[in-house]
């Protein structure tokens, strides 16, 4: 069935078809209507989660981490300052190898304050150790929910889906809610191997020595280093993971089928634009235009942030001969984290495209299509070199 | 294709003797159960055992009478604390060093 | 399941228009009507544009998206929202900044800095006004005007209530989306407040709405 609602719509649905079963969440815009969903679907009775009401974003995710322990289906979200208020948590829950699914609605980060969109927010989570997904419409937030589930259980670390604030939580757009008879032949009920259970106690997470030590039965236990080491071997091998899971999804439902980086007339173009979210939608109809002038160019807009998808990288850019890449956020002090990501996994290849970096769309500021355009068109005509300083586009100084 | 086994280092351990070492020689205070004020002891009923519930390191046995493994106990004195009757003594561990050797 | 309730007759009508203003514009813009909703915080702008959206999307708009500006607004302050619609997806969630239409809810907003800002050269007002669409002049802008605050009144719903209405009006001014797709949607979304009388506010407006020369 068709519908036109918003993105934050489309997100609780897609809680709701998972049959989550335990909801704690803190209201912040943009986020707010998605709990504000969560909530009514609750109250009326249309879905039989758990909906656990929490003074705040560090106790929202804690109630998360304390359900999905015993096994549970769990669900947050927030945004900007609520995921760093949460941190802490963040950072507990993927040591901790918990399968939460939590939808990041990408805001700006105070100060000063703003409510408006860029990828601070999820992009200061990075080095958590959590998956991150970026939906660029609303048919891709509520699809990405389920697939979420199915590789967070699938891999055992927490999935963060990022989208866009008021350019997706806001907006209304028509996406296609999936039969939930559909969608329980795609994601099984969750069930974990090491769930808190009164006939069985168990310490989790309790302080683990630098060194290996034997545990009761006098078995090797591993150390905090083990712990960690394991969850990083996971990430990348969650990628094959990402991959299966989007296959199989595709097999049902009939969508997706790019996890990675997902292209759009990549295959012949010589200069590639590459960014996040709904920009990468919108960059088509810069590459339209462009193309319409005769030059080769295409965008790809990068799904999976975390684990970065490096060889899909390498596979799609060497040989091209330029990228430009648009970013909603910055590592102050450095460039934009994308940049980094990208050129550090083009360093290895011999014929490197030439790299440009710009940062836009800080704090919601418009971005204008034409703007854009002239960027993009600026960066081919520049040549091949490559410039480390990052260039902000749409400032008015 | 890739590996299936995922999360297979998870941090946890089951409760139970031993695993931190033998413990007991941490302890200054012993608790003694005075089994004629415990209350499963007393009644012979299986009743109480709040000291076996609040044990952090679960050494003492829910059996009438609670027993406690002096091997482990680190005199912590939490179930002399929760003993709803009072039937657990912190003793000094010197008044036993010349008995025991 | 697509119902194709429209006239095919006022869509083929607004095509030609359409084409005609826009021939100089690129292909981009060609494929894409972009309507510009002007109200004030409260109003319902946005849920009136969230419906014709709908509607849209149902007539076999296969591209409808809507999206609000967010500002620090509150009541009565001035709000708006884009409204795309196009036979294929929309990509470009921007603002509109060159409007097709402008759909204004309360005349007093014509003042207002931005609200015309961008009209194309042909392009056409849709507003709720008292007055004929004579008294306006925009030189080569089709000015539409009905007079919604009065209609939705007098068909029972609450003073100010203007935003079923007015979809009447952007229905025969405009001729894009049938009027009985939209009625059918206003009822869906206000099928706890008044449906009928929503929904009769707009067909009431539609037959009462005047559409100007140029």
């Amino acid at each position: 069935m068709h519908v036109i609602e918003s993105g934050n719509v489309a997100a609780a649905t897609g809680v709701k078809l998972a049959r989550t079963q335990v909801i704690a969440a803190y209201p912040i815009t943009p986020q707010t209507p998605l709990t504000e969903k969560l909530s009514e679907f609750v109250s009326k009775g249309q879905m039989t989660a758990q909906y656990i009401p929490v003074e705040s974003e560090h106790s929202a995710l804690s109630v998360c981490i304390a359900a999905s322990s015993t096994g549970s289906r769990t669900f947050t979200a927030t945004s900007a300052n609520g995921l760093l208020y949460m941190s802490e948590q963040v950072h507990w829950a993927s040591g901790a190898r918990l399968p939460i699914v939590m939808c990041v609605v990408n805001r700006g980060v105070g100060a000063p304050w703003t409510v408006w969109n860029d990828h601070q927010d999820s992009i200061s989570q990075r080095d958590t150790g959590w998956i991150q997904m970026h939906a660029c419409d609303h048919q891709q937030i509520l699809d990405t929910v389920l697939k979420a589930f199915m590789v967070a259980e699938k891999v055992s670390i927490p999935v963060m889906v990022c989208y866009d604030g008021y350019l997706l939580s806001h907006s209304y757009m028509p996406f296609e809610i999936p039969k939930q008879e559909d969608v329980d032949r795609f994601l099984p009920s969750f069930s974990s191997d090491c769930k808190l259970d009164p006939e069985h106690p168990l310490n989790q997470n309790t302080v683990t020595l630098p060194d290996v030590r034997p545990d009761i039965h006098g078995n090797m236990s591993p150390g905090y280093m083990e712990i960690r080491h394991n969850l990083q071997q996971d990430l990348i091998c969650s990628l094959d993971v990402v991959k299966e899971v989007e296959d199989r999804f595709k097999g049902i439902f009939n969508r997706g089928g790019s996890p990675f980086i997902e292209s759009y007339l990549c295959e012949d173009a010589e200069y590639v634009a590459v960014c996040m979210g709904s920009l990468s939608y919108q960059l088509r109809d810069v590459v339209d235009q462009l193309r319409n002038d005769g030059q080769k160019v295409g965008v790809a807009g990068v799904r999976l942030y975390r684990p970065f998808p490096n060889q899909a990288v390498i596979d799609a850019f060497s040989g091209k001969k330029g990228l430009v890449i648009f970013e909603k956020g910055i590592s102050y002090g450095n460039q934009g984290p994308l940049f980094t990501d990208i050129t550090s996994a083009l360093y290895q290849v011999e014929e490197r495209p030439f790299a440009h970096n710009y940062i836009l769309g800080i704090g919601g500021r418009e971005i204008k299509t034409q703007d854009l355009l002239d960027t993009f068109r600026k960066s081919i005509q520049s040549g091949r070199k490559n410039e480390i300083k990052t260039e902000w586009i749409g400032l008015k100084l | 294709m890739g590996q299936d086994n995922f999360g297979k280092m998870k941090s946890h351990s089951e409760p139970g003797p031993g695993d931190g070492g033998k413990t007991g020689s941490w302890r200054v205070k012993r608790p003694i159960i005075d089994l004629t004020v415990c209350i499963p002891a007393k009644s012979g009923k299986v009743a109480c055992f709040a000291c076996w519930m609040y044990c952090p390191d679960g050494v003492i046995t829910r059996t009438i009478p609670p027993v406690i493994d002096y091997e482990y106990c680190k005199g912590c004195e939490i179930c002399a604390e929760e003993c709803p009757v009072n039937a657990i003594e912190m003793v000094e561990e010197t008044q036993f060093a010349d008995k025991e050797g | 399941m697509f119902v194709f309730a429209f006239d095919m007759e006022t869509e083929f009508i607004w095509e030609k228009h359409f084409n005609n203003l826009t021939t100089n514009g690129n292909q981009m813009q060609q494929s894409t009507i972009q309507i510009r909703w002007h109200g004030r915080g409260g109003q319902g702008a946005i849920t009136a544009a969230k419906i014709v959206a709908n509607a849209a999307f149902f007539s076999g708009y296969n591209g409808a998206v809507m999206i609000p500006t967010f500002g620090t607004e509150r009541r009565g302050a001035p709000v708006l929202t884009s409204l795309k619609i196009s036979k294929e997806k929309i990509y470009d969630l921007s603002p509109i900044v060159n409007p097709d239409i402008v759909v204004v809810l309360d005349y007093l907003l014509l003042e207002e800095k931005g609200t015309l800002d961008g009209l194309k050269e042909g392009g056409m007002i849709i507003v709720n006004s008292p007055k004929t669409p004579e008294e306006y002049s925009y030189g080569h802008i089709t000015v539409a005007t009905a007079d919604v605050t009065s209609i939705a009144e007098s068909v029972g719903l609450k003073r100010g209530i203007v935003n079923t209405g007015i979809i009447g009006a952007f229905s025969k001014a405009s001729g894009l989306i049938g009027i009985d797709i939209l009625s059918e949607k206003i009822k869906d979304e206000f099928r706890d407040i008044k449906p009928e009388e929503n929904a009769e506010a707009a067909r009431l407006t539609f037959a009462k709405t005047v559409v100007g020369g140029k």
